[in-house]
C-alpha cells in the first residue's frame, strides 16, 4: 500500500541541537532530541569550585594567623595526613575494610529490600500483613540495634555487616514496594490487551516500568549504607574509616578525623557514582530534564 | 460479525452503565459510537476488549463468545500508551513474541512504513511527536491482523490536520484487511467521515439512542451537502439523547388524594 505523499515521515532530518547556533528547522511533527548543551556550568570542574573556595578561605585564615588551626586543621594539615596515612598503606587498609562492609551490607540489604518490596507491592494482602510490622522497624533508631547484633551475631564482621544491611533494606523496600503499587493502570492494560501471563507481564512490564524507581532506591540504600558503616565500625572496630575516626577522637587528631571524613566522602561518592554509570544504560529511554536542571 | 445481546454493567458503587444493551456489527463494517459523557461508552469498548466483565449479557465475535482479551481483536486507547522503555520497532512488535526475530523484523518494517513511520524504529517513544506515537500505537494494534478494531477516541488529543491525517492513514489500513472496527469519538465530523454506521448513545444508564446509517461515498467531502445533513441529524439526535427521558405522571396516594 502505498501512503499519500504528505502524511509520510520517511526520511525526516536528525535531530537537531538545541544550542546549535541557527534556529533549527525540524520536520513537521518530529520532536528534538534533547542533546545537553557543553556549557562551562554542566562541567564537572563547577562541582568542585565552592568546596575549594571554602578550603583557601579556611587554609588563608590559618595562615594569616586569625585561626590557630588546632581543633579545625587546614587543608594542608589534612592534605598532609591524608598523604602519611596513604604512604603507610593505613588509608587503603581502612578503606577496604569499610568498602568490603559496604558491599556486603549493601548487597544483602538490597536483595532483601528488593524482594521484600516486590512481594509487598504486588500483593495487597502481603503489603497489609507485612507492611505495618516492617515500618515500625524502620523506625527504630540505628544504634537501638547495635547492642543486640553483637549479643546475636558476635562483636566482628556479622554483627556489622547486618547493621548495614539494616540501613540499606528500608529504603530499598520502600522504594520497590511504593514504585510497584504505582506502576500505570494503563500499561498494565496493554499488557493485558496482549494477552501476556503473569510471568510475562512482571518481565515485560512491571520490571522495566519500576526500574527508574528501584535504581533511585538503591542510592539511596547506598548512601545510608556509608552512613550505617560508621555507627557499625564505632562497636569495636579494629579497622575501617569509622575506626579511624575513633582513633583521631582518642588521640586528639582532628586531622585525622577530617581526614577520614574526606575519605568517606571521596568513597561515597565514588560508589555512587560507579552505580549511575552501570545503570545508565539501563535508563536510557527516560524522559527527563535532568541535563536541563 | 460482533453481536451484543443484553448487555448490562453496573459497577460495584451501584453505578449502572449499560442497561440491556443489544448490537450487531457486520464483518468489516466501520461504527462510530457518539455520545455525552457516562453513557457507556468506554465501559462498552472495555467490554468488548475483554478488560472488564458484564454484569449480564453476552458478546460474541463470530459466534465465539468473549471472556477476556484475544489475539482477534486489537485496542486502541486515547493516549498512545507506548512503552517508553522499548524503542518503536520493539514497541510494534511487542505482540510479536511468538516470532522469530526475522519474521517479526519483516513485519514492523512494513507496519511502520504503512503508517508513515519508515526510519523512526530505532527512535525512543519520547523522541516521536504525538501523532506519530499514535501512528505507532496504530501500528502495533493492527501488526497482528485482528479481525476487530476498537478505538477510544484515539485521535481525541491531536491537532485537527493531524486528525485528518490519521484518519485517511486509518483508512487505507483498514481497506487492506477490512477489519470490523468499533471507534468511540466526541466528534461528529469525525465520525461521519470513517463510519459506515453512527450510533447515538443515551446516559444514565447507557443505551443505544439513535442509529444513522452513513452511506456517503469514500473519500468523504466534508464541505458536501451529504455530509453536512447527516451531520446536522446526529448534532440533533445527541441534543435529544442527554434530555431526560419523561417520566409518566405520577400517581397521587391515598394518603395525598385525602389531604386535598
Amino acid at each position: 500500500m502505498t501512503l499519500p505523499a504528505s502524511t509520510t515521515q520517511a526520511g525526516a532530518p536528525p535531530a537537531e541541537r538545541l544550542d546549535a547556533p541557527a534556529s533549527p528547522t525540524l520536520a513537521a511533527g518530529t520532536m528534538p532530541v534533547l542533546v545537553p548543551a557543553r556549557r562551562w556550568g554542566t562541567g564537572g570542574i563547577v562541582g568542585f569550585m565552592l568546596p575549594f573556595a571554602l578550603a583557601l578561605v579556611w587554609e588563608a585564615s590559618v595562615r594569616l594567623g586569625f585561626s590557630n588551626g588546632r581543633l579545625m586543621p587546614p587543608p594542608s594539615r589534612i592534605g598532609a595526613t591524608l598523604w602519611d596515612l596513604a604512604q603507610t598503606g593505613e588509608l587503603a587498609s581502612h578503606a577496604g575494610a569499610t568498602l568490603w562492609r559496604v558491599a556486603a551490607g549493601f548487597g544483602l540489604g538490597a536483595a532483601a529490600g528488593t524482594v521484600l518490596g516486590a512481594v509487598s507491592g504486588a500483593s495487597p494482602v502481603m503489603r497489609r500483613i507485612m507492611d505495618p510490622t516492617l515500618q515500625a522497624l524502620r523506625a527504630i533508631p540505628s544504634i537501638a540495634w547495635v547492642p543486640l547484633f553483637i549479643l546475636w551475631l558476635g562483636i566482628f564482621e556479622a554483627s556489622k555487616v547486618a547493621l548495614i544491611a539494616v540501613g540499606v533494606f528500608f529504603p530499598v523496600y520502600l522504594g520497590v514496594a511504593a514504585a510497584l503499587s504505582g506502576v500505570d493502570r494503563k500499561i498494565i492494560e496493554v499488557g493485558r490487551v496482549f494477552r501476556l501471563s503473569r510471568l510475562q507481564m512482571i518481565r515485560r512490564v512491571t520490571l522495566p516500568a519500576i526500574l527508574p524507581a528501584w535504581i533511585t532506591a538503591l542510592r539511596t540504600g547506598l548512601g545510608l549504607g556509608f552512613m550505617f558503616v560508621v555507627a557499625a565500625e564505632f562497636m569495636g572496630a579494629s579497622e575501617g574509616l569509622g575506626y579511624l575516626l575513633v582513633d583521631g577522637q582518642q588521640l586528639g587528631r582532628p586531622d585525622r578525623i577530617l581526614a577520614a571524613i574526606i575519605a568517606f566522602a571521596v568513597l561515597g561518592k565514588l560508589a555512587d557514582g560507579l552505580l549511575v554509570v552501570v545503570t545508565r544504560p539501563l535508563l536510557t529511554w527516560q524522559d527527563v530534564g535532568r541535563d536541563r536542571l | 460479525m460482533l453481536r451484543i445481546d443484553a448487555l448490562s454493567k453496573t459497577y460495584a458503587d451501584g453505578n449502572q452503565a449499560l442497561d440491556t444493551l443489544d448490537l450487531n456489527i457486520r464483518t468489516g463494517e466501520i461504527v462510530a459510537l457518539v455520545g455525552g459523557s457516562g453513557c457507556g461508552k468506554t465501559t462498552l469498548l472495555r467490554l468488548i476488549a475483554g478488560l472488564d466483565t458484564a454484569t449480564s449479557g453476552e458478546i460474541r465475535l463470530d459466534d465465539a463468545v468473549i471472556s477476556g482479551p484475544s489475539a482477534d481483536i486489537g485496542v486502541i486507547f486515547q493516549e498512545p500508551r507506548l512503552f517508553p522503555w522499548l524503542t518503536i520497532d520493539d514497541n510494534v512488535a511487542f505482540g510479536l513474541s511468538h516470532l522469530s526475530a526475522f519474521e517479526r523484523e519483516g513485519l514492523v518494517a512494513n507496519a511502520l512504513g504503512r503508517v508513515g513511520l519508515s526510519g523512526h524504529g530505532h527512535r525512543w517513544p519520547r523522541e516521536l511527536s504525538g501523532g506519530q506515537q499514535q501512528r505507532t500505537a496504530i501500528a502495533r494494534a493492527l501488526i497482528t491482523r485482528p479481525r476487530l478494531l476498537i478505538m477510544d477516541e484515539p485521535f481525541s488529543a491531536l491537532d485537527p490536520t493531524t486528525r485528518q491525517s490519521l484518519h485517511r492513514h486509518l483508512l487505507s489500513l483498514w481497506d487492506e484487511s477490512r477489519p470490523t472496527v468499533l471507534l468511540v469519538t466526541h466528534d461528529v465530523e469525525e465520525a461521519v467521515s470513517l463510519a459506515d454506521r453512527i450510533i447515538v448513545m443515551r446516559p444514565n444508564p447507557g443505551r443505544l439512542h439513535e442509529e444513522f446509517p452513513n452511506l456517503l461515498s469514500r473519500p468523504r467531502d466534508r464541505m458536501g451537502t451529504g455530509f453536512e445533513s447527516i451531520s446536522r441529524s446526529i448534532l440533533k439526535s445527541l441534543d435529544q439523547s442527554l434530555k431526560p427521558i419523561p417520566q409518566p405522571a405520577a400517581r397521587a396516594t391515598a394518603g395525598e388524594a385525602a389531604w386535598w
